[in-house]
């Protein structure tokens, strides 16, 4: 045991020091970078410049403050190790945010000005999405605030706010005033608008097949009665209010499926193995994923007395996901659950050992998530 | 009286033994393991997160970099994941094509495994006959795809290169030779009396931890469960060849040798009767749209790998690359019940379990 002990203070130490030095590097670097972009402002593409440099400078802020408190607090103890390795993980990732969102806009601007109505709807999904990202920024701040000194974090976030909200002004004023000019750009939105109607007509050329195909032969997938026998099993035994849907996959080879709803997730699991006329003993499969408005775990049972497969989904709030751990029923869940919180950060309540299995734990954010930014000190 | 004490012990990440980089920290209490922590990872290349930016052909390649003692069957699930989805029609020469180079794939990876298992025992002599085999199979597979071990050959809808001439041939005099070296393997090794109280009665297991562990494969069918994908859930053209589907009782190390090394018998059964059944010509690609996208929705398809269940998960919003794809890898979860197998265990015995469980670590780590 303290051989352990000892591996994971030092462990702890070493990651420390790393971190230390790659915030003064950073700063360095981006004092140094700030003065360069300031010098040698082109009038081709000021937005983007400006926006990357609001986002730098918000960072060196953030830097900045944070090595304030560095030095204010001389000898950072063990116990506060963890705080701050939070706030540095949320800066990176705001600022990774804040970099995307700035070039999404940029992107939009370019566009939209050319493409016509039609693509308005699409627009909208974008706005939505990028009003999601600014909440989470939001959220984020507020999480290390639980953490931390509240002010501090409310600062930030307003800090934040406005940054973001300055930079969309400036890339939205660039694009209108550029928009007319800039020959390039107008190409490109000529060729997307083509490609779009394009793709339109081809869509409906194929759907127009499809529904033909559908019309024709719609029968009923042979796994159906399958379905239905453990539907109503299962409402017999456990409620109607246990599942948020079941259907037929019929792209995978008519697997039935089952979406439990998260608190009744567990329960539904453990009976889908205890039950005499179900007893899927086998889990062959465990893993979550991204699908930016919600998790999903992804389970495929099989039942190597009734030799029939099911699979089991449930959806996991994207903010703070935390589902209850399958292990203490099939013990092969155990790694692929490591794993599914190792690359999404989905928390398993009652795993026995819930580790990051594959990147280490010094490992900052979570690959798989579709807002990733690699943080790389090197960079 | 002798006194012991624990002892904190590093086995790996760089170990002959583990085939790979596998670290295992055991806690040792004299020569008796106490506790046992595979720690896993050193290999992870982020597969998974690469191909959400690939197109799917594009994908095929970093499959054989999984288990690539048998790159041909995770070419095959891939591909095999995308055709369950689009409903693509293969051609009958491709799927021939695709079952002789998989079998192939499976008894090259049970060579190789037989090989190196004895090897980690102490016996030096049966690795060299296993790799000069393994060695014939890697030829001919290497005329057929252009790599040896890394094939790159499967494609969705078929197959990327025809046979050459005289392949076939050549795979229809191997079956014999092989099967003659089989008996010689038998002779050599498996009646031999330091080999069998090496395995026997070690890393024994039961029917249901192998259930509740997930374990597939010959890791599955040493305990007496009669399951194999390929009877079982037949894909491909699995359903039109005679074999059968070999199984042992005991659970333990030496039930699992017999159950891989019959596999390579069973394995030359399907290729005599695909070499035999080879249709004299015909496309190898099938009528597969340029560029490949996936109706929107998902899928997850498992066939059977020489470790196991291999599957593979795609989650497709009808564009070109995968939103998400994840492989369902066989050796990650059959190397969940090794602390398990090792607690209580001499250390002596630590490598002949190990090495039972058959591990591929590109595979393990994903």
């Amino acid at each position: 045991m303290d051989g352990e002990k000892d591996l994971e203070q030092l462990k702890k130490e070493a990651a420390a020091k790393a971190k230390a030095a790659a915030l003064a590097k950073k700063k360095e670097k981006e004092q140094s970078t700030t003065e360069e972009v300031s010098a040698e402002e082109e009038p081709m593409d000021i937005a983007k410049q400006k926006a990357a440099a609001a986002a730098k400078a918000k960072a060196a802020a953030l830097a900045k403050k944070k090595e304030k408190e560095q030095t204010t607090t001389e000898e950072v103890s063990a116990e506060e190790e963890p705080i701050d390795i939070a706030k540095q993980k949320a800066a990176a990732a705001a600022k990774a945010k804040a970099a995307a969102l700035a070039k999404k806009k940029e992107k939009e601007q370019s566009t939209t000005e050319e493409v016509s109505a039609e693509e308005e709807p699409i627009d909208i999904a974008k706005q939505k999405a990028a009003a999601a990202a600014r909440a989470k920024t939001a959220a984020l701040a507020k999480q290390s605030a639980d953490t931390g000194d509240v002010e501090k974090a409310k600062a930030i976030a307003a800090a934040k706010a406005k940054a973001a909200a300055a930079a969309k002004a400036k890339a939205a004023a660039q694009g209108k005033s550029a928009g007319g000019s800039d020959e390039k750009a107008k190409a490109i939105a000529v060729a997307k608008a083509k490609a779009a109607a394009a793709a339109k007509a081809k869509g409906k050329a194929s759907g127009a097949d499809s529904a033909a195909v559908s019309e024709e032969e719609k029968k009923p997938s042979p796994n159906q009665p399958v379905l239905d026998k453990y539907i109503k099993i299962i409402e017999e035994h456990l409620g109607k209010s246990i599942l948020e849907d079941s259907y037929i996959n019929e792209l995978s080879k008519d697997v039935p499926t089952l979406v439990a709803k998260p608190e009744a997730y567990f329960r539904l699991a453990e009976f889908l193995k205890y039950n005499e006329q179900l007893s899927f003993d086998f889990l062959s499969e465990l893993h979550g994923t991204d699908f930016e408005t919600h998790m999903e775990i992804y389970t495929h049972l099989f039942s190597y007395k009734n030799r029939h497969s099911l699979a089991l989904k449930v959806k996991v709030a994207r903010e703070n996901p935390e589902i209850d751990s399958l292990q203490p029923l099939w013990a092969g869940a155990n790694w692929p659950e490591c794993e599914a919180y190792d690359l999404l950060g989905i928390r398993f309540n009652g795993h026995p050992d819930l580790h990051r299995i594959m990147l280490g734990e010094d490992w900052i954010g979570y690959p798989l998530r579709k807002d990733y930014e690699p943080y790389d000190v090197e960079v | 009286m002798i006194r012991t004490e624990e002892m904190l012990l590093n086995v790996g990440p760089q170990h002959p033994s583990t085939h790979g980089v596998f670290r295992l920290v055991l806690k040792i209490d004299g020569e008796i393991i106490t506790e046992a922590r595979p720690v896993i990872g050193y290999l992870h290349r982020g597969t998974e997160k690469l191909a959400e930016d690939l197109q799917y052909t594009q994908i095929i390649p970093y499959t054989d970099r999984m288990d690539y003692l048998a790159a041909m069957t995770n070419n095959y699930v891939l591909c095999h994941a995308v055709e369950t989805m689009m409903d693509l029609e293969i051609p009958e020469r491709a799927e021939y094509l695709r079952i002789i180079t998989m079998e192939l794939g499976r008894i090259a990876s049970h060579l190789v495994w037989w090989g190196t298992y004895l090897l980690d025992l102490g016996a030096t002599s049966p690795f060299l006959y296993a790799f000069r085999e393994r060695e014939m199979i890697i030829n001919m597979l290497n005329e057929i795809s252009g790599g040896r071990l890394t094939f790159n050959y499967m494609r969705v809808g078929g197959v990327k290169w025809d046979a050459p001439e005289g392949w076939i041939e050549k795979v229809r005099e191997f079956i014999p030779y092989m099967r003659e070296q089989l008996k010689g393997y038998d002779q050599l090794v498996t009646g031999n009396e330091i080999f069998m109280n090496r395995v026997k009665g070690v890393g024994t297991y039961t029917k249901e931890d192998a259930l509740n562990y997930s374990l597939s494969g010959a890791n599955l069918r040493c305990t007496g469960i009669k399951w194999d994908l390929r009877k079982e859930e037949p894909y491909s053209i699995y359903d039109r060849f005679d074999f059968d589907v070999c199984i042992r009782d005991g659970g333990d190390a030496w039930a699992r040798y017999h159950v891989r090394l019959s596999e390579i018998g069973e394995s030359l059964k399907i290729l005599e009767q695909a070499v035999e059944q080879f249709p004299s010509e015909g496309a190898v690609l099938g009528k597969v749209p340029k560029v490949i996208k996936p109706p929107k929705g998902e899928a997850f398809v498992r066939i059977e790998s020489p470790r196991g269940e291999i599957g593979c998960y795609i989650a497709s919003e009808g564009k070109k690359e995968p939103y998400r794809l994840k492989f369902r890898r066989p050796s990650f979860y059959n190397l969940q019940i090794l602390p398990k197998l090792l607690v209580g265990q001499n250390m002596a015995n630590l490598i002949a379990i190990l090495g039972a469980i058959d591990i591929v670590l590109g595979e393990v780590d994903g």
